[in-house]
């Protein structure tokens, strides 16, 4: 396309991040070019300077769990619109038009699978989708997945990516922070363990409910991580905030999160833990 | 009660109140007690009309009246006996978020709510009612305190949202809600949640899990304020009516969604015209409904508990 047809929201700060097609791409942090294959093989992290692009649910399959052996679940759970909810452009129509460009069915994805031979459920959330954001359909099939893992005794493996909330289901929406946790305070009883890895952003009712709540917490580097988003808080104090701020390093040093993991070394940490819980 | 404050849908009654005022005035002169008498009838048919049909939008700038009651309101006039308990043991005392101990028709009680301000200086001492970690973790430490004494917990949520600060979110804002949600689902005595003003997005649900959640009739519950919603969804902070009937965050509403339990009826002008009437039926609700939980054993309660916030939420299964 010329550079004069080019819309504005075709070189918005999202997109950028997005993984581009074309053989080469150009990193975001570093500005490296880098031959995407090469990215691929380095577990999307840049060579140079290793800033973590950020991926879906399909490529952290292929990063944590042994080949072939992801059994996706509960495909068939899908967002209605209980309020009928209309913004600037009806949520039904943002819903159809996300299924078709993304082919993804919703913010998170369940399934089991195996890490170096132990079977886990594992869940893993879709930031492309609807910005990552909890809706019913999220809160039942984390549900689920918790449950599963209760009934067959796997441990909870889940990757967060979400801008919080999902807006447009309302009250339900904030309801689903009440139903994981309440399903988590079941698998804690019960004795299972909860592991959470968390990814590039994690903010808003995620992180203030299941997110927060691994037994064990381990965050990718360079994570944005929070309650509040960086902007609504700078609008609060009416100051810019300190680099590096709700980053994962950052909540590394305050305390908020057990480990800062490479991309690259995360299959091996989870067995490690999972080795630890069975023997 | 004289309320100093008016809303602009109540324009019309403020303006007959006006005329009656400007009536007596003159009634040494001659003799209009006829016409007062009229007057005030139409005031009150008036007022009738005017709360029988608010908008969604009408019913947020009730809940966030200045004189409405507020929790520490609620705690003086139906509890006895209560003693505030202070600070999180951890790091410091967080006034957003009230909490003590009191007895409630003679049956020991740990209450806990957010507190709002009335004027600039007490808000400002408040944070407006928006808690940052260690008001969470004050409430934690409440609950665990209510279950080691087997003693049920009434929670009263008011709040604008959590606090979106630097140091709440250097003191984790996020964990600390999370752990009161996740004590809150398995704790072992009754949780009577009331939603009596704003309860905005994780910072109200933060105290929000309950065996019953009572609503009053206008209060607002939901994940977002209708502002934050119109500047983020229509990228302009004009559209928060629109946003109010959207997001459809009514007590009425939330009872159609399953979402809340019962609805507290307000009297007629909204809570803030008649305080005592407002504790009274706050009582007797909460009389009835505490009667109901006390004697359920801890595992049926908890389990009725996560079962019923397992069943919220709407989706197709095909």
């Amino acid at each position: 396309m010329p550079w004069f047809l080019r819309s504005k929201e075709n070189i918005s700060e999202t997109q950028q991040k997005e993984m581009p097609d074309g053989l080469w791409t150009k990193c975001p942090s570093c500005s490296e070019m880098i031959f995407k294959k090469e990215l691929e093989e380095n577990y999307f992290c840049c060579i140079k300077c290793n800033y973590h692009y950020r991926i879906g649910t399909k490529e952290y399959v292929d990063i944590i769990l042994d080949s072939n052996t992801f059994n996706e679940t509960n495909t068939n759970i899908l967002s209605s619109d209980p309020l009928n909810f209309v913004d600037s452009k009806p949520y039904k129509d943002r819903l159809k038009v996300t299924y078709d460009s993304l082919g993804i069915n919703e913010a998170l994805t369940t399934g089991t699978g195996k890490i170096n031979g132990e079977m886990v459920s594992f869940a893993s959330m879709n930031f492309s989708f609807i910005g990552g954001s909890m809706g019913s359909v999220v809160g039942e099939k984390f549900y689920r997945a918790a449950k599963l893992a209760m009934d067959k005794k796997y441990p909870l493996i889940v990757i967060t990516s979400s801008g919080g909330a999902r807006m447009q289901e309302a009250a339900y929406s904030l309801m689903q922070m009440a139903k994981t946790s309440a399903v988590l305070s079941e698998l804690a009883e019960s004795g299972g363990i909860y592991i959470t890895i968390l990814t590039d952003p994690t903010t808003g009712g995620v992180t203030a409910s299941y997110g927060m709540l691994g037994d064990i917490i381990l965050a990718e580097p360079g994570a944005l991580i929070g309650f509040a988003g960086p902007r609504v808080i700078e609008q609060t104090i009416k100051r810019k905030l300190p680099p590096g701020f709700q980053r994962a390093e950052f909540l590394l040093e305050k305390g908020f999160v057990d480990l800062i993991v490479p991309r690259n070394e995360l299959k091996s940490t989870l067995t490690k833990v999972i080795k630890w819980f069975k023997s | 009660m004289a309320t100093k404050t008016y809303l602009d849908f109540e324009k019309p009654i403020i303006e007959l109140e006006n005329k009656i005022t400007e009536l007596k005035s003159m009634s040494d002169v001659v003799d209009i007690s006829e016409e007062i008498k009229e007057l005030e009838k139409k005031i009150d048919e008036l007022r009738l009309d005017i709360y029988k049909n608010l908008t969604r939008w009408q019913r947020v700038q009730i809940a966030r009246h200045p004189e409405r009651p507020q929790t520490l309101d609620y705690i003086e006039n139906i509890f006895e006996d209560f003693i505030e308990l202070h600070g999180d043991r951890y790091y410091r005392d967080d006034p957003a978020i009230v909490g003590g101990i009191a007895l409630f028709n003679k049956q020991s009680i740990v209450v806990i709510g957010h507190q709002k301000g009335r004027n600039t200086k007490s808000n400002l001492y408040r944070n407006f009612g928006m808690a940052n970690p260690e008001g969470y973790r004050k409430a934690h430490r409440l609950m665990l305190l209510a279950e080691k004494f087997k003693k049920p917990v009434i929670t009263f949520l008011d709040t604008p949202g959590a606090f979106p600060g630097l140091e709440a979110e250097e003191h984790g804002q996020a964990e600390a809600i999370a752990k009161n949600l996740l004590l809150m689902s398995g704790l072992r005595v009754p949780i009577i949640v009331v939603i009596i003003g704003e309860g905005a997005s994780g910072g109200a649900i933060g105290i929000g899990i309950g065996d019953r959640i009572l609503m009053l009739e206008n209060a607002w519950y939901s994940v977002i304020s209708p502002e934050s919603c119109s500047s983020i969804l229509w990228r302009s902070w004009d559209f928060k009516e629109q946003a109010a009937e959207a997001l459809q965050l009514t007590a009425f509403d939330l009872k159609k969604q399953g979402i809340i339990d019962e609805i507290v009826p307000e009297p007629i002008g909204g809570a803030h015209k008649n305080h005592t009437e407002m504790f009274k039926i706050m009582k007797e609700i909460l009389t009835k409904e505490l009667q109901k939980l006390i004697n359920t054993n801890p595992e049926k309660l908890v389990r009725k508990r996560r079962e019923k916030f397992y069943k919220m939420g709407v989706w197709s299964e095909k």
